[in-house]
């Protein structure tokens, strides 16, 4: 049976645009389900602002599922909040109790930038994958899809790594900034399988070079893996650092010969 | 008098015709086609698949999406998996038979030539992604998985684990990313369409807002593509994501673009029941799950001892009882009304009393945990997170909700909407699913629209025009279409009511639910017909959106989307109430068979309502294209 939480406060970040110092405030809400989710308890502190007369409180979220990556809160100091493998929307009221005091703010990273409250600019992240997370294959002149046999566990190690919903926790648990997981996802993706090998040495220079231009560097925290809404681990990195490295090494051959 | 609407299907038997048509079609020399602007609005797997192919084709794109970055698009939620006639499990699947089980999956409303070319690209569909990267599911010796789904006997369904719309729509993103890079795509994100521009009767572009400023601007190119999804969320409640709107077809429908069939709408059984008042979005299920766990409700309404200590003698296992052949696999339409029913006369289950159990003890006790684990844990996981009740003691409670839309604007065979140079693809358009969708066939017809139709069908139109001049964003219809957005969206901040957009939101998704949900009666259409332009009125009168419209504001936009969908549910029932029959998704309580099945009536509904704006929804104007079946045989469904 459902209950009702009481007497939970938020403290909430309040910015009115990117040039805004910002601020917290203080937020009481009563009478709460614990049925409900996180995002839903957002979504009905709106309401009465609004019949308030104030400004709702600007959040990201639209599929509420844990599959689109839209949702982006620092929950208590923890990217999604408390709740291993759960993003944002799928965190439930039952995780809190009554009486409880939760702060919540904007993923915060210098290539995050705030944009109004709750919701940040990551599209530093379509320019990495833009630079070179892809595999070229113009439409239409595909071959057949059982031409080229993929390994069964070659196929499930890249789908491990392809379940990146891109979503930035791992940049905002981060103590530098770093956003290797998300680009080494990519990258771990793409290179294992027999299709991106044409493409592998190349790609991984220029998402890795994109990746420098605006987030921080990895030293091997590991906050990233314990942020992530979807457990995808930090060998990626290692694998992406692998094949950097040899794509380094195979250009100064290049050049050598050249 | 209503207007004859031309399909433009090509002439020869079924399976020749896009051959046929691909054979006589206008092209534009490579060297022509930056000549051309085209324009796609959404990034889904339709808009992000077109986008991508029309910029490689080397025509100018420009890309719109109200989300951050193209891959949030909805289509990212798909579980299952997608369709294809590969045949690869040599279990005699074809062409001809996927076609003819989307027909009648359909319910024998889809037009034959679309739902035929839809199978013959499905192939593509699947070299083009695994070529792309699109880690499907393999089998041990390395060649690819596939598995069965509802309405057909083969198995054809490609699938990601239970992420399949997630894999293939990063696959298309990922394809779109690589020509925003190369310069070919210009992507404008937390951009919104908010009108449809059209000069001479030819579309001309559109106008948009800017979501972080406000700012509303146009943009005019030679073809504008509407790939901006379904409107499932009219219902309020619903599977769809919170943004999900119809907003984009319904303003070119208002610009001259019909709408048709409205009222086909997907209720999908396998949902996890709204928990309070405050819900805003429900989760599904995945319908596998009713291949293992028992339907049932307590015989007594009044039943009030816990789960577990009601004994088999006072559990009605409905679905078994009523469908013994199919049982809990009886199809979507059928079990939705089932538990509809159920719940209806009180035997719900839950604090709310809305949902019934779907219940996993005899298959634990059967098969062991283990193996229930392994085929269903994850979804379990989910369930538990949400719900906070474990399904391995406790059975789950599921109850129906809205899903998929099949209904959408009119397309010709080239995708063409009523408007010249207006096309819609993907859930946007009506074309493909007649009145009720299978599974896994969604994202098929998404990704066939974009990359393997429109890329041939815009090139027909734009031929023609090659070097004509086409009016720019100064012409006055742009500046007039730029001061009536500006003037709706001040008005919204201006009303200064009382009651917030999601308010409204709630309360017409609650009339749309009960009057043109599940089961419609004229009287029932009758009443929502009533009830809705009153709301609309107050809508009109008491809304109150706060902050201002120069900076982000969630509540301006959600009010614009309301808006649009009030207009639409009045259509959607004024669709719902004019076809006087039972077919898929639209079941009117008159007229059923003596078991409770879909009462079809072939002899005066076997066409397509395509609706005309006239000024007001309540006032549309109906036009009708009749379908004409020349190779498939009108038949009955039955799944007793």
């Amino acid at each position: 049976m459902s209950n009702h939480l009481k007497d939970i406060t938020l403290k909430i970040w309040r910015q009115s645009g990117p040039n805004d110092a910002g601020h917290f405030e203080s937020y009481k809400v009563d009478e709460i389900s614990d049925e409900a989710s996180f995002l839903e308890m957002l979504d009905y502190l709106n309401e009465r602002l609004i019949n308030e007369g104030q400004e709702a409180i600007v959040f990201d979220h639209d599929c509420r599922e844990g599959i689109c990556g839209t949702c982006s809160l620092m929950i208590n100091g923890q990217a999604h909040g408390p709740e291993r493998a759960t993003a944002s929307c799928q965190l439930h009221m039952r995780k809190f109790k009554s009486g409880d005091s939760i702060t919540i703010e904007p993923w915060r990273a210098r290539a995050f930038p705030i944009v109004k409250d709750l919701m940040v600019d990551r599209s530093a992240f379509d320019r990495i994958i833009e630079s070179g997370g892809f595999i070229t294959s113009p439409t239409g002149g595909a071959p057949d899809a059982n031409l080229i046999p993929i390994p069964k566990p070659v196929s499930d190690a890249a789908m491990d790594a392809a379940q990146c919903i891109g979503c930035g926790a791992c940049v905002a648990a981060c103590p530098n900034g770093a956003a290797n997981l998300f680009t080494s996802a990519k990258i771990a993706h793409l290179n294992l399988l027999p299709q991106g090998q044409a493409e592998r040495f190349r790609r991984v220079e220029a998402m890795v070079e994109t990746m420098d231009e605006y987030f921080g560097s990895c030293t091997n925290h590991g906050e990233c893996e314990a942020a992530c809404p979807k457990e995808i681990s930090i060998d990626v990195i290692a694998l992406a650092n692998a094949d950097y490295r040899k794509a380094k090494i195979k250009n100064r051959k290049q050049l050598a010969r050249n | 008098m209503s207007v004859e609407l031309n399909s433009k299907s090509p002439a020869g038997p079924l399976s020749d015709k896009w051959e046929n048509y691909k054979a006589d079609v206008k092209l534009v020399n490579p060297n022509n086609k930056r000549k051309f602007k085209v324009i796609v609005v959404g990034t889904g797997l339709a808009g992000a698949s077109a986008a991508a192919t029309l910029a490689e084709l080397g025509y100018q794109v420009d890309a719109f999406t109200f989300h951050d970055s193209p891959r949030r698009a909805h289509s990212i939620a798909a579980q299952g998996g997608i369709n294809a006639a590969k045949n690869y499990q040599g279990d005699g699947d074809s062409v001809h038979r996927l076609f003819y089980d989307t027909i009648k999956g359909g319910d024998f409303r889809a037009r034959e030539s679309n739902v035929h070319r839809l199978a013959e690209v499905s192939v593509n569909i699947i070299d083009q992604m695994v070529a792309q990267g699109v880690p499907f599911a393999r089998e041990y010796g390395g060649l690819l998985d596939n598995r069965s789904f509802g309405g057909a006997q083969v198995s054809r369904t490609f699938y990601a684990r239970g992420q399949t719309g997630q894999q293939l729509l990063l696959g298309a993103y990922q394809q779109l990313a690589r020509q925003i890079g190369l310069g070919g795509v210009r992507l404008f994100n937390r951009t919104e369409l908010v009108d449809v521009v059209t000069i001479e009767g030819r579309a001309a572009g559109i106008v948009v807002r800017d979501l972080m400023t406000g700012e509303i601007t146009s943009h005019s190119a030679h073809a504008v593509v509407l790939a901006t999804g379904g409107y499932g969320n009219v219902f309020f409640l619903s599977t769809n994501a919170m943004a999900c709107n119809v907003t984009a077809a319904w303003r070119a429908h208002r610009k001259g673009a019909y709408f048709a069939n409205p009222c086909y709408t997907q209720i999908h059984p396998t949902c996890i029941p709204q928990s309070d008042e405050f819900q805003s979005k429900l989760t599904l299920m995945s319908e596998s799950l009713r291949n293992d766990g028992r339907v049932w409700v307590p015989k007594n309404p009044d039943e009030t001892r816990p789960v577990d200590q009601i004994p088999e003698e006072d559990r009605d296992y409905y679905l078994e009882r009523l469908y013994p052949s199919y049982g809990n696999l009886a199809p979507r339409d059928i079990s939705s009304r089932a538990a509809k029913r159920a719940v209806d006369r009180g035997q719900g289950v839950g604090p709310l009393k809305n949902g019934v159990y779907l219940d996993f003890s005899d298959a634990i006790n059967r098969l062991g945990k283990n193996v229930v684990e392994e085929r269903y844990g994850n979804l379990f996981e989910m369930y538990e997170r949400i719900a906070g009740e474990n399904p391995y003691d406790v059975p789950m409670r599921i109850y129906p909700a809205s899903h998929y839309t099949m209904g959408g604007l009119w397309v010709d065979y080239e995708l063409m909407t009523t408007i010249p140079g207006l096309y819609a693809a993907g859930e946007a358009n009506f074309s493909d699913h007649g009145a009720n969708r299978l599974g896994a066939s969604a994202l098929m017809q998404g990704l066939a629209d974009g990359y393997f139709v429109l890329p041939y069908t815009i090139g027909n139109y734009l031929a023609p025009m090659l070097n004509k001049p086409i009016p720019g964003v100064d012409h006055p219809e742009f500046k007039a279409a730029e001061s009536a957005a500006r003037e709706r969206f001040n008005g919204y901040l201006n009303v200064k009511g009382t009651r917030s957009p999601d308010w409204f939101h709630r309360e017409v998704g609650k009339i749309i639910w009960d009057y043109c949900g599940m089961e419609r009666t004229q009287q029932g259409l009758e009443k929502a017909l009533s009830e809705l332009p009153a709301l609309y009125d107050e809508f009109k009168k008491d809304l109150r959106v706060t902050g201002n419209g120069e900076s982000l504001n969630q509540t301006l936009e959600k009010a614009g989307r309301v808006d649009d969908f009030f207009q639409l549910g009045m259509l959607m029932c004024r669709d719902a109430l004019d076809r006087n029959e039972s077919c898929g998704g639209h079941f009117r309580a008159e007229y059923q068979t003596d078991e409770g099945e879909a009462l079809r009536d072939d002899d005066n509904f076997c066409n397509v309502f395509a609706w005309e704006w006239t000024g007001d929804p309540m006032s549309a104007k109906r036009n009708i294209e009749e379908l004409n079946y020349e190779t498939v045989h009108l038949a009955t469904r039955s799944y007793k």
